[in-house]
């Protein structure tokens, strides 16, 4: 029974990413009707907010320290971080403790103007070409995105820890003990995933949002401007992506490819879930999470050797031959 | 015992009855319109005869084969070919591309690995292209680029891809939908032409009663999925159950 | 001639011609000059052009014609390197027995991925290829390790059978060879201050690249090319004509499939080793790039782009900030760091940047590629001196 439970544990928090990042692409695909392989890349940026914030906090001037000595006698210099020298030592070091999570605050405004830039520099006129085009022109925002990042942050994955009181394992049960941070990961995502559906249940907004991905052509006979509401949904998404991304920092040293490694992963999600259902890329994306991390359990893989490399892209294969709609998705999306 | 016989076809959609036991009966070289009000159902009915949907129940012979349960390609083959409502052409290919393409699935069947031949080898396909081309007045436009085209050039080019691969039975969808009135008139002329120096068995549906008049033979009438008379045009002009039918519709 | 139009086979002789004078085009800098590191007349890269051409040539036969957008290309190249290391290990180090496993095997996985991914169609269809794709690369690294020797790749040894070669003197590594032709060997021409380099390898690898052109030629003035173009155009009519389009479908991807693995088999030849990475998806975008940068669809792009792009990878990913100084040295000096900072931010590693850049531009506003472009400077120019005729408005691009 732990057995199992420790495996559900374990596939969350990669699902939860998922999951965000399929409902991301879910929003665009369902309310723009556009394919974005750049979507990744938002993921991506959003980690490399929490790396900025962490690098902010801890901008340092250099101080003389008149009461330390280095071993030539000279008195030492030390590096102080703004933050120490404006908050006082102990408020500016929590600061920095508290980097990753304290970049959401930024994260969103700052994931909701590249949203917003993204859609009407380049998507919008994308939107009556063909998906293969639409496909590899995301494709290529991706890589020029992922080069700008690696040009600013080099090659190397970034260590950026969580807060220290939240580092260690908290015990479940008496058997397992589960890293703190992956459970506030779970929940972080739970709340986010929350926060989009009731956004969209219960504002005005939503509806018409809910509306046009229903039947775009009527909603747009209502006289009510689609497009304008459609650039603010670009937005939520890129910035769902980006929480995403800041959050997973702790669990992933964010690295400047790892767009491009989550964005396969969360295509998959997507498909199996249904092109175009938000629920069904919710769902699809903690049940592959839950799924892969079975599938790496010994007892499974010495049953079929290799099958943890390679659960997700089964999964997805079956699904699209046997119910191309995937698990929630209405009939008819993107089949000819 | 005519060509295409459809005996007690069923289909429903979810709770909507869209075909409730239709009989139908088409003979050799004649022109059989169905006609009736919007949602009769004429539309579903020809979605069975192509192969797109499989009814609940009836069956649908086809010069004494069944055609359920195959596909469209193969029913096409068996010679039943279809003009659509919207022109459905091959609009990134040339004109004579366009019609070259219905001659090679006539000649070689549902599929060839003709990989190395050249298509400008094939004489004989092209001077046949050519030939329907002309019939349908347009050999001037062989290398243009389809999707260009008006759309009574795109309808006018459909039917040629359709007449080439000689039919033994064409299914025209409303083929002068949103026409003007010169075109309609071509295109009933077209029709008549190509019966006389083809000779060709055709079922139409159509709403334009100056159409339907101009060229059936045969006439059935139907409303809400139900045949309601089948007749000759004469007899249909003044039946009160079709103006029931149609006026029915009108007042609501 | 060939049983192509005399226009096919004028074109056809200028590529064959171009092919066979690469190692001089490509070397127009003198190797003591500035300008040598522009030169891409070297072996391994020449190879590469050849090879990577050649499966961009098979890939436009799959995506440029038929539409089906496949990113799953790159495991059929790495299965005919494996497929071709395995023939040096077994049998021989003859490159031809290699080569052809190479293009059976991977013409075989084709047929399954292709005949499973080809059920469904646009996206779908390019997902379920990456997922074959990427499960290939997987199993590559871990269950098939015995096949595949995971991280480390397949590679000789001196303890292989080699069942029909004599054993290799000296105690050193044989290296491929058609039948006693070594693939490295190479002959230096020294012309004045150029120096050209004639390898053997390479002419290997553009004989083959010619005949795939050819056959992407014949395929493309086919009844079968036409049939693939009219599904990409519509596949509603392509059944209502009485055609099945799963067969034609299924060729096109196999065939591209074999193109891509007689690439992999020949990069095997030129150098006997073979990596799980050649497999991973953005192998598979790369070969979408190459195309669509080229210009999808037509004859000559594909290959333009494969060569545009590895000559960007292997040239101007070694301009560094010194070089660029060398050559704005004649600006004032603040603004020669300014210059010399902003375009070393498109060469030496940022020419993935200045790639993805060009990528996004081809895709939104030059649909038919470099050779598209190409065609509108030509036709800019020809109107600039003012002989357009009214003909030159109406020629379509037939390349």
């Amino acid at each position: 029974m732990d057995a199992i439970l420790l495996q559900i544990l374990n596939g969350l928090d990669k699902g939860s990413a998922y999951a965000l990042i399929a409902l991301g692409l879910t929003l665009i695909f369902g309310t723009l009707g556009v394919v974005n392989f750049a979507h990744g890349a938002l993921f991506m940026i959003g980690a490399f907010c929490a790396v900025t914030m962490q690098r902010l906090f801890s901008l340092s001037y250099e101080v003389v320290d008149e009461t330390q000595t280095d071993f030539l006698g000279n008195p030492l210099k030390v590096q102080v971080p703004y933050v120490e020298g404006w908050f006082g030592e102990g408020a500016g070091t929590t600061l920095i403790d508290w980097s990753v999570p304290l970049a959401i605050i930024a994260t969103i405004p700052v994931m909701m103007l590249i949203g917003w830039a993204m859609e009407r520099g380049l998507i919008k006129h994308f939107y009556k070409r063909p998906h293969a085009d639409q496909i590899l022109v995301t494709f290529g925002l991706a890589i020029v995105l992922q080069e700008f990042i690696r040009y600013f942050f080099g090659a190397n994955p970034i260590q950026t820890p969580a807060p220290s009181d939240y580092q260690g394992t908290v015990q479940l049960t008496q058997a397992i003990a589960y890293p703190v941070w992956r459970l506030i990961y779970f929940f972080f995502s739970a709340f986010v995933i929350a926060g989009v559906f009731a956004f969209l249940q219960f504002t005005t907004f939503g509806m018409v949002v809910r509306a046009g991905m229903a039947d775009r052509e009527t909603v747009g006979l209502l006289g009510i401007d689609i497009d304008k509401r459609f650039t603010l949904m670009f937005g939520i998404a890129a910035a769902v992506a980006g929480l995403a991304g800041v959050m997973y920092t702790p669990i992933l040293s964010p690295n400047y490819h790892m767009g491009m490694d989550f964005l396969v992963l969360s295509f998959v999600v997507v498909v199996v879930g249904g092109m175009g259902s938000l629920p069904g890329a919710v769902a699809a994306g903690f049940l592959l999470g839950i799924l892969q991390s079975f599938a790496s359990m010994n007892e499974v893989k010495s049953l079929i050797p290799g099958i943890d490399q390679v659960i997700i892209y089964l999964v997805a294969i079956v699904i699209l031959l046997t119910r191309p709609r995937g698990l929630m998705g209405r009939k008819g999306v993107m089949e000819d | 015992m005519g060509i295409l016989e459809v005996k007690g076809v069923n289909k429903r959609f979810g709770g909507l009855q869209a075909l409730g036991d239709v009989n139908l009966s088409v003979q050799e070289n004649t022109c059989h319109a169905i006609i009736g009000p919007n949602g009769a159902g004429k539309s579903t009915l020809l979605n069975v005869l192509v192969g797109k949907l499989i009814p609940d129940s009836g069956s649908v012979m086809f010069d004494g084969n069944s055609v359920l349960g195959r596909k469209p390609h193969e029913i096409n083959q068996m010679g039943i070919s279809r003009v659509f409502q919207t022109p459905e052409i091959f609009g990134d290919l040339t004109v004579i591309e366009n019609v070259m393409i219905p001659c090679f699935a006539k000649r070689d069947g549902a599929f060839r690995m003709h990989a190395y031949e050249t298509v400008a080898a094939e004489k004989d396909i092209r001077e046949k292209a050519e030939a329907i081309l002309e019939d349908v007045n347009m050999l001037d436009k062989l290398n243009m680029h389809a999707a260009s085209m008006s759309r009574g050039d795109k309808r006018r080019l459909e039917m040629a891809m359709c007449l080439v691969q000689e039919p033994r039975l064409l299914l025209l969808d409303e083929p002068t939908a949103g026409m003007a009135r010169a075109d309609t008139e071509a295109t009933i002329q077209l029709l008549k032409d190509i019966r006389v120096k083809r000779g060709l068995t055709m079922a139409i549906i159509e709403h334009d009663m100056n159409v339907v008049f101009s060229l059936a033979e045969r006439i059935t009438v139907l409303a809400q999925g139900t045949p309601l008379v089948e007749d000759t045009p004469d007899n249909i002009k003044g039946h009160p159950k079709v103006r029931e039918a149609y006026l029915g519709e009108a007042q609501v | 001639m060939f049983g192509l139009s005399q226009k096919d086979t004028k074109f056809l002789l200028i590529v064959v011609a171009l092919t066979l004078l690469t190692p001089i085009l490509l070397n127009p800098f003198p190797s003591e000059s500035g300008l040598a590191q522009f030169n891409a007349g070297y072996p391994a890269l020449m190879q590469r052009f050849a090879i990577y051409g050649l499966m961009a040539i098979g890939f436009n036969i799959l995506f440029g014609l038929t539409g089906y957008l496949s990113f799953g290309h790159a495991a059929f190249l790495g299965v005919g390197s494996y497929a071709a290391v395995w023939m040096f290990k077994l049998l021989s180090m003859n490159v031809l027995p290699a080569i052809i496993l190479a293009t059976i095997v991977s013409g075989l996985f084709a047929l399954v991925i292709g005949y499973i991914s080809l059920r469904r169609s646009g996206i779908y269809f390019s997902i379920l290829t990456l997922a074959f794709a990427e499960m290939s690369y997987r199993l590559a690294y871990s269950v098939f390790t015995p096949i595949t020797n995971g991280e480390t790749g397949l590679q000789l040894t001196l303890s292989d059978p080699r069942i029909l070669d004599s054993a290799p003197e000296g105690g050193s590594l044989p290296v491929p060879t058609l039948f006693g032709l070594d693939m490295n060997a190479s002959w230096t021409a020294n012309v004045g201050p150029w120096d050209f380099t004639f390898n053997i390898g390479y002419y290997f690898c553009a004989v083959i690249a010619i005949l795939g052109f050819y056959l992407s030629l014949r395929i493309f003035r086919s009844p079968f090319g036409m049939m693939l173009r009219a599904i990409k155009s519509n596949q509603t009519r392509m059944s209502y004509t009485g055609l099945n389009s799963r067969p034609y479908t299924l060729a096109a991807f196999v065939i591209s499939g074999m193109y891509a693995g007689l690439a992999g088999g020949l990069l095997a030849a030129m150098d006997p080793l073979a990596g799980a990475e050649r497999m991973q998806w953005t192998a598979s975008g790369e070969v979408v790039l190459m195309t669509i940068m080229g210009g999808v669809g037509t004859l000559m792009g594909p290959v333009i782009g494969a060569g545009f792009i590895k000559y960007a990878e292997n040239i101007f990913s070694k301009i560094n900030e010194s070089v660029l100084h060398g050559w704005f040295g004649w600006l004032p000096d603040g603004l020669e760091d300014i210059v010399v900072w902003f375009f070393a931010r498109f060469v030496g590693e940022g020419w993935h940047l200045t790639l993805g850049l060009m990528f996004m531009i081809v895709v939104i506003a030059l649909p038919g590629g470099l050779v598209e472009g190409g065609q509108r400077i030509a036709r800019w120019v020809r109107r600039k001196s003012g002989r357009e005729t009214a003909a030159d408005e109406t020629t379509k691009p037939a390349e």
